[in-house]
């Protein structure tokens, strides 16, 4: 292919480039004609070394005007691939264009792919495995193929687009979206040869073409036969048992119907075709998957009922109210998703990250934006009703009541704002920035600030009493039996007098308390960077159990059902029992969990740094 | 709903400009604690070793403090009037450490801080205090002490010994406190049953009592007592000959609570009164 004029358009990016000073190029990860695949090290995470995968492609065309075609089809492209979500689809954190550049930041997924894996297998791979991952490919297709408005067929399934991950998941790799900007050359063809069917040649996009190459990607697995060494359209003069006895015909059939000429004659969905897979005895089998190495795979049996994923870290708690999952993310979305399936609803974008756990009252969704501003966005159509500016970033999680939300900014005040029309009510000054969420009781509101005062504030914004700690009160207070309790970054957990702010007991962990604290039937359940979660006998602070986690416990614990629900920065969800403190569950995520769990529906949703919501089972 | 109103319209302006008319009251009731007490040598010994302090605070006014109550009961022993003072010297130096660290302070200033003791912190150092004292002033002296500092509904109680602080709602007496006594240890151990305890003839051996050595281990308990509910502090001259059943009755029957505390003591003597017999009665405003 001719190089165009463009200085350094075919170039690669060297080791260090640094793309929109914020991904680090670390080095080659793949390369096609008009595209390269990197691992990039992402800057905007400071603390820790966060890599994802960036695919620059270069847009050849040859006019102005059909540049700006093809860019626009970029855009379009990867606005569609950013708001898919499933579990066997990597995601889209980024786009840009720079120049005739292009690029997709995407998530980094550590794993083998499939045609690599066939490649290193010495014989045949067992058949449990080959079904286990074709029912993954028909469950991401049959996603796919019921997106409304309209299907996305995906017009390149092959073993080296399927990537295993280190959990034994199918993830799909590729979405082609290279192809736009050279759609129009003569002899482009948008799939593979080989595992593509008759009429994709002809420009068909039907959801069937999918299922053409799933069967054609068995029949590859299966057989160690690669179909692109073949003419085309000859897997009839291949039968899978002359090649491989050991495949049973009850798979030799699936196969054989997948692979159709005629596209009515193949399965009419990928969900059919998984059921005929699924009903098959090798399936019973399937556990006996290629397993690979497993650094960090420890899961204690606790496996996701979906999990979505943002393009930045999770660190706020998600809401549910009425089936739906509001949660915010630090690439400044707020996310409505179906508390059941974990689909997309809507999304809401703010100018900053969101660090602030929204709160649902009256149909409104209500948070706070590192942009300073505070949202009230519609809870079932996401748009917004009204914000509210404030002089200083808010992390402070907003609390609803009596037709008022209150929260804290870093202009230090506490705001009481009315919900329908988003008027400021009164601002209480503090001394120092509301990070803190406040408690909301029958006539006071109480909420911490940076410069260590717990405040007691009466619904005319007066202040009722003040309790001063050590150090910096980030936690947010909970309010039971007119005792108010709250951590300190002083180490201390604090159970004050409602009434008086008059300090009942104190007692001392060995970290700072940003975690904030529960209270179920007299325990009062608090996180400390000491790495434990403490529980506290709420009238006398005496220490009831602790449990070591590997690492600092700042989420809020919440407690449902005798059960303990918290996030710990070693990157587990923990399950412990009430009682005794012993550990029920713990689920890895992929990175530091700040988030604080919410339940509801028997399940716990819950962000992590690896920018997922999860929804556990309880 | 006033918090409401507030609320939506910003502060208040100040009120109560204009002072209330001669012999008229401001408010019909004002904020008090509603506390009775009664000690009585009983029907059989010939003095009264308990002792008995009640300390009611209140203060009305700009940022004004809840209503403060500090109630104590000891109930001595020791020969040669060793028992009595004891109890009182108990009494007296636990009210002075927890009204100079707690109440006092609270004048002065409405911020509380963490450089200073928590409530339980005080009452735990209050009742070791009191140990001290009595384990160097009264020789062969010993104590039971039950303290209970009341905040607005809120009770908080450190204890040791054997009187007992008690929650007394509608229908109901609930035992709040512990009974460090060695019967009781021996019930919880199950080397007694509760029958066999009633006729236990070391009813009253104590294994932990104020003034016994440097050492003591000290009780706390915090209660949120519900509006127009009972806290009573009694000695186990009441406890031991009247049940709970009766205790509950004669409160629920008495509209006021001095009369109630009266109504006890006077049964507890018309059943034998073998023991001296202190009672505070504490009811919590209503709601």
């Amino acid at each position: 292919m001719s190089v165009h004029s463009e200085p350094g358009v075919e170039g690669r990016l060297p080791e260090g480039y640094l793309l929109r000073d914020r991904y680090r190029i670390l080095g080659l990860l793949a390369a096609g004609g008009m595209s390269a695949v990197y691992t990039a090290q992402d800057l905007r995470f400071t603390n820790v070394r966060r890599t994802c995968a960036v695919k620059a492609m270069v847009n050849s065309a040859e006019s102005p005007d059909a540049r700006a075609v093809a860019l626009r089809n970029f855009e379009r492209e990867a606005s569609l691939l950013a708001s898919l979500s499933h579990p066997g689809i990597v995601q889209i954190y980024d786009c840009f264009s720079e120049g005739r550049r292009s690029y997709v930041v995407l998530e980094l997924v550590q794993g083998k792919d499939l045609e690599t894996i066939l490649t290193e297998t010495r014989g045949f791979i067992s058949e449990g495995s080959v079904v286990n991952w074709a029912l993954q490919v028909c469950a991401v297709l049959k996603y796919l193929h019921s997106h409304e408005p309209r299907p996305i067929v995906f017009r390149d399934i092959k073993p080296s687009n399927l990537m295993l991950d280190h959990h034994g998941h199918i993830r799909l790799i590729d979405f082609g979206i290279a192809k736009v900007f050279h759609a129009g050359e003569k002899g482009t063809m948008i799939g593979t040869e080989g595992y593509s069917p008759p009429e994709q040649y002809r420009g068909v996009a039907d959801p069937r073409v999918d299922i053409y190459a799933l069967g054609a990607t068995i029949h590859h697995l299966l057989t160690r036969r690669d179909p692109r060494k073949e003419p085309p359209f000859t897997f009839d003069k291949c039968p899978i048992q002359e090649v491989n006895p050991s495949v049973s015909l009850g798979l030799v059939e699936i196969v054989h119907r997948a692979l159709a000429y005629e596209v009515d004659d193949r399965y009419s969905s990928a969900e059919q075709m998984r059921q005929a897979l699924a009903s098959l005895p090798s399936v019973a089998n399937s556990h006996a998957t290629v397993r690979l190495d497993t650094p960090t795979g420890d899961r204690d049996g606790v496996t996701p009922l979906w999990r979505f994923g943002s393009e930045d870290e999770i660190r706020s708690s998600p809401a549910v109210d009425n089936g739906t999952v509001y949660v915010g993310a630090y690439d400044n979305n707020l996310y409505a998703l179906d508390a059941e399936t974990g689909e997309l609803l809507w999304k809401y974008p703010t100018g900053g990250g969101i660090g602030s756990s929204p709160c649902v009252y009256e149909g409104v969704a209500l948070f706070g934006s590192v942009d300073h501003a505070l949202y009230a966005v519609e809870a079932d159509t996401g748009r917004v009703r009204w914000t509210c500016p404030t002089q200083g970033k808010i992390w402070s999680s907003p609390r609803a009541a009596f037709g008022h939300v209150f929260f804290g900014s870093d202009d230090r005040h506490l705001y009481a704002v009315n919900v329908q029309g988003g008027r400021v009510a009164w601002k209480f000054e503090t001394d120092g920035k509301v990070r803190s969420s406040p408690a909301v009781g029958e006539e006071t509101i109480y909420v911490g600030c940076e410069a260590s005062a717990l405040y007691a504030v009466d619904m005319g914004g007066n202040t009722r009493w003040r309790f001063r700690a050590r150090r910096g009160v980030t936690s947010s207070p909970a309010l039971a039996r007119e005792m108010v309790y709250v951590g300190g970054q002083d180490r201390y957990v604090y159970g004050v007098d409602a009434q008086s702010g008059w300090l009942v007991w104190r007692y001392r962990t060995g970290g700072p308390v940003i975690s904030s604290p529960a209270v179920d039937d007299q325990v009062v359940f608090v996180g400390s960077a000491d790495g434990h979660l403490y529980a506290l006998n709420a009238e006398t602070g005496r220490l009831v159990w602790r449990h070591a986690t590997g690492s600092q416990v700042t989420s809020s614990p919440v407690v449902f059902n005798h059960r303990v629900y918290f996030g710990s920065v070693d990157g587990y969800v923990y399950s412990l029992d009430t009682e005794a403190g012993d550990l029920r569950w713990r689920f890895q995520t992929g990175g530091p969990v700040t988030s604080s769990p919410t339940a509801a529906h028997g399940l716990i949703y819950i962000g992590s740094s690896d920018r997922y919501v999860y929804a556990l089972p309880a | 709903m006033g918090f409401l109103r507030s609320l939506l319209r910003g502060p208040d302006p100040p009120t109560a400009t204009t002072a209330p008319a001669a012999g008229q009251l401001r408010s019909p009731d004002p904020p008090r604690l509603d506390v009775g007490w009664a000690t009585d040598v009983g029907s059989i010994r010939d003095h009264n070793e308990d002792s008995v302090l009640v300390i009611s605070a209140v203060q009305e006014g700009d940022d004004q403090q809840p209503p403060f109550g500090l109630f104590i009961v000891a109930d001595g022993m020791g020969g040669h009037r060793a028992g009595e003072a004891a109890s009182s010297l108990a009494a007296r130096v636990s009210a002075h450490h927890i009204t100079s660290r707690c109440y006092l302070p609270a004048l002065l200033r409405t911020e509380s801080d963490a450089y200073q003791p928590s409530l339980t912190e005080i009452l735990v150092d209050a009742v070791l205090a009191a140990n001290d004292a009595v384990y160097q002033q009264v020789r062969g002296g010993g104590t039971t002490l039950t303290c209970a500092l009341v905040l607005g509904p809120q009770a908080y109680i450190a204890h040791v010994g054997d009187s007992r602080a008690c929650l007394i709602d509608e229908a109901r007496l609930e035992q709040i406190t512990h009974d460090h006594t060695l019967v009781e240890r021996l019930i919880e151990n199950g080397q007694l049953t509760a029958d066999e305890a009633a006729n236990h003839p070391q009813q009253n051996v104590l294994y932990r009592a104020v003034g016994q050595g440097s050492q003591l281990e000290v009780d706390t308990h915090v209660r949120r007592i519900a509006p127009d509910n009972h806290l009573l502090l009694c000695s186990d001259g009441l406890w031991n000959v009247l049940g709970s059943a009766k205790i509950t009755q004669l409160i629920q029957d008495t509209p006021s609570v001095q009369s109630a505390c009266q109504s006890l003591v006077a049964a507890a003597n018309r059943a034998g009164g073998p023991d001296n017999i202190t009672v505070i009665l504490w009811r919590s405003p209503s709601g």
